[in-house]
């Protein structure tokens, strides 16, 4: 929890974080490439979906709907309500990076729970790389996952299993080494510990995604008054 | 009709995550509103993080999972590079399965 110098800290460790991270999402993607075939999308749909959405939760959840027969409003409104979290993403995001109203448009495009932990991650170092860590992560993801939804949209579905070889730990693993330089005083500790188990407590309640938005509720909680 | 959704669903998507970036800055300059900005990210990462540990749909379940996560909290103690902790949580999971 301490900031301290670490290999990490180098442009070519902000790089090999990036790639680590898009080659884990990567196998993720492969995965839904298959679930989207097999939900019925043809395999532009998919690759629209991977390229244009580009927020996999919300391409998850997307797909899911319209493979249980609903309709598209209904497919439409859930993945939606997903993607709500990027907008949080986003407030931070372009306070820390500052971009141009320009580079603000592919900006918002990347900005996706991997590219804005990095960012994140990388903001409060001694020798802080926030940009670079957060379009490395944002271009490598956007590669690989889209790479990775062709694959699996092409039936090559067997490769992609994430839990062959741990990969469904690797990414709790590599959040956890994301967030940690980010629990810089006790009141972001108590945050995290409450959202996780918000997160938690509801997973049994409402449907997949939504437990992970109401933890935007949490940071209410624990406001602090200013002077 | 799934060409719609994939179209409509993709719009509204960017939208989402533009719309943090139009937000006029001087709206999150205030004190209080600046605060729930710096820990929004932390609160939706963590949650993601817990539930992506031990959500299997909608069943909460202990496995293999939370003994990686667990390696990995060490790992970061010790001060590992991420690459380690990754690697280190990756293969704790695949370790407890093989048994």
């Amino acid at each position: 929890m301490t900031a301290s110098q670490s290999p990490d800290d180098t442009r070519r460790g902000v790089v090999v974080e990036a790639v680590t991270i898009g080659a884990t999402t990567g196998a993720y993607g492969v995965s839904f490439g298959a679930l989207s075939i097999t939900s019925g999308l043809s395999v532009w749909q998919t690759m629209a979906l991977s390229a244009l959405m580009f927020t996999g939760a919300s391409q998850f959840a997307m797909v899911s709907v319209l493979a249980g027969g609903g309709s598209a409003a209904a497919a439409i409104a859930s993945s939606g309500l997903l993607g709500l979290r990027n907008l949080f993403y986003g407030l931070r995001i372009r306070q820390i990076l500052q971009p141009s109203p320009a580079l603000s448009l592919p900006a918002a495009h990347l900005t996706i729970d991997e590219s804005t932990a990095m960012a994140l991650a990388h903001y409060d170092r001694p020798t802080p790389r926030p940009a670079l860590a957060f379009w490395s992560t944002g271009a490598s993801v956007f590669v690989l996952w889209n790479l990775g939804s062709l694959v699996g949209a092409l039936g090559a579905d067997s490769i992609g299993d994430p839990t062959r070889w741990g990969l469904d730990a690797a990414v709790p693993a590599a959040f956890l080494a994301l967030l940690w330089p980010q629990i810089t005083d006790r009141r972001l500790l108590q945050v995290a510990v409450t959202a996780a188990v918000v997160g938690i407590a509801l997973t049994p309640v409402l449907s997949p995604g939504l437990p992970v938005l109401c933890a935007a509720l949490v940071p209410f909680l624990f406001l602090r008054r200013t002077s | 009709m799934i060409w719609a959704a994939v179209l409509i669903g993709s719009a509204v998507a960017y939208t989402l995550k533009a719309l943090g970036f139009v937000v006029p800055e001087r709206m999150l300059d205030k004190p209080l509103v600046a605060q729930l900005v710096a820990m929004f990210p932390i609160a939706l990462l963590s949650a993601l993080l817990a539930v992506v540990t031990v959500a299997d749909g909608m069943a909460v379940v202990i496995d293999a999972r939370v003994a990686a996560v667990a390696a990995a909290a060490v790992a970061l103690m010790l001060r590992a590079p991420f690459l380690v902790v990754v690697v280190v949580g990756a293969a704790t999971a695949a370790f407890i399965r093989v048994f």
